[in-house]
């Protein structure tokens, strides 16, 4: 009895090769046995294979994925580690503390954000729920990567060890030049590098303080009128005006047409009960479509309009990432709209067509619309959080520039680019042709009222200057025609950015 | 001081039960010598305790709660008693499959005080009463020779009692589990479970004639009807799996597998097609953060604390799993990877995997078909009731909502695992036998 009680253990798990050779027969009489249970043994090798799966799942996931559930907001755990630990500040990627975090001498803790308001919209704040960059980036600040014997030295004297510092893409200089040149107005702008999607600069006016916001909260948030804790650049929807235009040449060209074909502009176009005008009712005369472009005539650009096939149009549209959430690693962003049917009257094809009637954009749309003309049709996935560092710089996590993949082929990226330069060069934003740097770009004044004269100022554009390279969009609410407001602030940014070390 | 405590622990802890996973695994290579083996229990019985041991003082050191000192003394105690009925009564009781019973047992019992101190003791009230209940059934399984002929009445009790839930149960989280019976709330379907296995067992064993697999079908399915009436998806699918690998068994036809798998796939389409409420559990599977306020809380909140928890996890105490709905039943598997690590949460899957090698491996071993099927069916049950709640914890599967056997708090559970846990245990006991018989007619 004894020695068979040892027994019990033993695993009866057989390999293949058992019952490979059913027919041979077997010297021991104990091998039969084992071969009634090809059946179990099926069984059981499924089963640990799916528990094996299944562990294989459970590492994927605290290794690689966990992260976005971690930094979730309805994640109440990570309120918990601001306990043991101090809010890591947030750099520019030119090293300025945007934010950061000031301790008396009693301990107390207070969020200070040097830059006032500059930064109010894509910085955010940490008190009142969290916003921007504080709310993205919760999770890396409020995680210290600190030597571990000095955390567990602080363990022991029950002191607060020092999160992580958060490094953005954004240039600060570029963002405080553009931020005083943009006092008196209101609008939004957004500035990426075409090459990697990096951020470089996002403004959003109205704006606020975000080392007051405690006490001016509840004042923001319940004034509807304006709006101030919009992030305009991600959220705010405008209509595009001319800026449109380059999407149209996109869907002229796609059917065939050539930036040499000719159109007559006599200043207005009637179609049906309506009639459009040229600004001021100015007759551009005999054109060619690049001409046209470079002029911002909208008569031409009704012509070409109402020659479209509309599905195809509304489809190059959709290319385009029109009617969806637009790829980025900000938390929220609003997707622009186009609507466009065969069924739909001439009069609001003519207004589609030069970017009024119901289409609807964010200035980071146009501005990721130029940054993948400018990359010869490839996007790049804007992003603000470049690496998080622990206090002794070294670095804990990096964040690798994404490549979304081509909206526009190259060839087409080439044609847009010349229709581009034209603007430039002897078209509506002629002040920014210069020696420094090339300026590639589109004006818009694109009305948003019944009355003609309240427009907003755009300017979508982006330049190069040898590997330098910036794309943006600007958009300044109620400001009057896109040459004179906006184009001398893209200027402002481009001086800048270019003359910066 | 306490943080200190605890992230030490944290470590320790995880130290005591990746070897004692490890050592569960390492018994099981060919060819060990039996002093050997007897030396690896030990020393698992020794982690085991040491374990309990260090779980428990850092229990102590965060609630402050005497009744945690006292749980720490009762549980050894109580595991020592276990420990001492099934190897020095049971001849040829599988040691392994003990010791990991009472691990599970003290990691539920350690993560339930942990949660709530008056559930934790609940628990233990019903552990008790559920070794002094099971301590006879390994006799039973070895000395009755009756049970196989009583299929007609398991099939009447399961029956019964299932359909007595589907008309009169009480609804909790939209599934019909439980029956009141005056202060205690009972759940049927987890005895049923054992019950079924037998019936199943009693009618193949030794079937001549197509209708009476027919019968044994008709019946399984109407176990399996009553379920998705009762709205309980996890026990229904288990109840299938298990009936269809039983079939496979003891039929030996490889297309009951692959039609089997079909009729899975079928009846699952259907049941995606016609209730919501599968509906609804499949949204939160698959994007659980888009549906969080409603259907995707559950899931959202168990990846939150897993996510936070880490690999090494936060420390006993230091986690927030009261965040997560019906934590200490369905969803304790969270609360252990948050708290105690996501390699301690592995090493738990691990020997949840090792016990069901144990149940497969008997079944292999024994010769008698009866108790050949038994096995299989009870391996089968375990196994896929693991898996399906660990699963839907994790998010590999849509979430069902079962219980993790001897873990999860709930007296049903732990009562009918402990039956099964017994029931194993009498089926090595009768292995035990058989190989003496055949020992005899050698000589």
């Amino acid at each position: 009895m004894k020695k068979n009680k040892n027994k019990s253990d033993e695993l009866d798990l057989i390999d293949i090769s058992e019952f490979m050779d059913e027919d041979v027969p077997t010297p021991k009489p104990k091998k039969k046995k084992k071969k009634r249970n090809i059946e179990v043994n099926v069984i059981t090798y499924g089963f640990l294979a799916l528990f094996i799966s299944l562990s294989v799942y459970f590492g994927y996931f605290l290794t690689f994925s966990s992260e976005e559930f971690i930094n979730n907001p309805y994640n109440a755990r990570i309120n918990q580690m601001s306990k043991s630990t101090i809010r890591g500040n947030i750099l520019s990627a030119d090293g300025e503390i945007l934010a950061g975090t000031n301790v008396d001498e009693e301990g107390k803790e207070t969020r200070v954000y040097p830059y006032g308001n500059t930064f109010s919209h894509i910085i955010g704040y940490d008190t009142n729920g969290l916003m921007g960059v504080e709310l993205d980036a919760n999770f890396y600040l409020l995680r210290s990567h600190d030597f571990i014997l000095n955390r567990v030295l602080n363990d022991f004297q029950n002191k607060k060890s020092q999160g992580d510092t958060v490094i953005t893409t954004l240039d600060a200089s570029l963002q405080e030049a553009t931020y005083t040149a943009m006092s008196g107005y209101e609008g939004a702008v957004f500035a990426i590098e075409p090459s990697t999607g990096k951020i470089l600069c996002c403004i959003s006016k109205p704006d606020f303080n975000p080392n007051v916001i405690a006490y001016n909260y509840d004042s923001f948030a319940t004034d509807s009128e304006s709006s101030v804790f919009l992030n305009r650049a991600t959220n705010g929807l405008y209509p595009p005006g001319s800026t449109f235009k380059i999407i149209t040449s996109l869907e002229y060209l796609n059917e065939g047409g050539s930036v040499e074909d000719e159109f007559d502009c006599k200043g207005k176009l009637a179609d049906e009960d309506y009639t459009m005008h040229c600004v001021n009712n100015k007759s551009h005369g005999h054109q060619t479509l690049r001409e046209a472009f470079g002029n911002s005539c909208n008569v031409a650009y009704a012509q070409v309009g109402l020659s479209l096939d509309r599905a195809s149009f509304a489809e190059t549209a959709n290319q385009l990432l029109f009617n969806e959430t637009l790829p980025s690693k900000l938390s929220n962003s609003k997707a622009s709209s186009f609507t466009l049917s065969p069924e739909d009257k001439n009069p609001r094809v003519m207004q589609t067509a030069i970017g009024q009637g119901k289409t609807l954009v964010t200035p980071m749309h146009m501005a990721l619309i130029a940054s993948a003309i400018c990359n010869d049709g490839d996007l790049k996935v804007p992003y603000v959080v470049e690496k998080v560092e622990n206090l002794n710089k070294v670095e804990v996590k990096s964040f690798e520039s994404e490549d979304y993949g081509q909206i526009l082929t190259e060839a087409q990226a080439n044609e847009l680019e010349e229709l581009m330069r034209y603007v430039v060069t002897d078209g509506t934003a002629s002040a920014l042709n210069t020696d420094d740097y090339t300026v590639y770009g589109k004006t818009g004044s694109a009305e948003y009222t019944s009355n003609k004269d309240d427009t907003h100022s755009w300017f979508v554009g982006y330049a190069k200057d040898g590997d330098k390279e910036i794309a943006l969009a600007i958009v300044l609410e109620g400001a009057g025609s896109g040459s004179k407001h906006a184009v001398p602030l893209a200027k402002v940014m481009f001086d800048e950015y270019f003359n910066e070390q | 001081m306490l943080h200190l405590i605890t992230t030490i622990s944290k470590y320790t802890i995880l130290i005591l039960f990746a070897l004692y996973t490890y050592e569960s695994f390492a018994v099981l290579r060919p060819g060990m010598k039996p002093k050997r083996k007897e030396w690896i229990y030990k020393k698992q019985k020794a982690l085991t305790y040491l374990l309990l041991l260090n779980a428990n003082a850092v229990l102590l050191c965060v609630t402050m709660d005497v009744r945690v000192l006292f749980m720490a003394v009762a549980e050894i105690v109580f595991l020592s008693i276990a420990t001492m009925v099934y190897s020095k009564i049971y001849d040829g009781a599988s040691i392994l499959v003990l010791n990991n019973m009472n691990i599970l047992l003290g990691i539920g019992f350690v993560i339930l005080t942990r949660l709530d101190v008056d559930r934790a003791i609940k628990q233990f009230v019903i552990a008790i009463i559920a070794l002094i209940v099971t301590v006879l059934i390994p006799v039973f399984i070895s000395k009755l020779k009756f049970l196989n002929k009583l299929s007609f009445l398991y099939a009447l009790i399961g029956i019964l009692l299932l359909g007595i839930v589907a008309l009169a149960g009480k609804s909790e989280y939209g599934a019909k589990l439980n029956l009141s019976l005056g202060p205690v709330s009972v759940q049927p379907s987890e005895f049923v479970k054992i019950i079924f296995v037998f019936f199943v067992a009693a009618i193949l064993y030794d079937y001549e004639e197509l209708y009476e697999v027919l019968y044994a079908t008709v019946v399984a399915l109407l176990h399996v009807g009553l379920l998705v009436a009762s709205r309980d998806l996890g026990g229904a699918t288990i109840f299938l799996i298990t009936y269809l690998c039983m079939l496979y068994v003891a039929t030996k036809k490889v297309w009951i597998i692959l039609g089997g798998a079909g009729l899975c796939a079928v009846g699952g389409y259907f049941a995606y097609k016609l209730f919501s409420h599968v509906q609804t559990r499949v949204i939160a599977w698959l994007d659980p953060i888009s549906v969080i306020d409603k259907e995707g809380y559950q899931v959202s909140q168990s990846l939150f604390a897993i996510g936070t928890g880490g690999w090494f996890g936060s420390g006993l105490g230091e986690g927030m799993p009261g965040k997560i709905p019906v934590v200490s039943k369905d969803f304790v598997f969270a609360a252990i990877s948050e708290e105690f690590g996501g390699a301690f949460a592995l090493c738990l899957i691990f020997v949840c995997i090792n016990c069901m090698l144990m149940f497969f491996n008997i079944s292999m071993s024994i010769h008698d078909t009866f108790f050949k099927l038994i096995a299989l069916g009870l391996a089968v049950e375990y196994a896929s009731q693991v898996f399906i709640t660990i699963g839907g914890v994790i998010k590999f599967i849509p979430s069902t909502g079962v219980t993790l056997p001897l873990v999860s708090y709930g007296g049903s559970s732990l009562l009918s695992t402990m039956i099964v846990f017994a029931v194993i245990q009498g089926l090595y006991m009768k292995r035990n036998e058989e190989e003496s018989e055949i020992e005899d007619e050698k000589e």
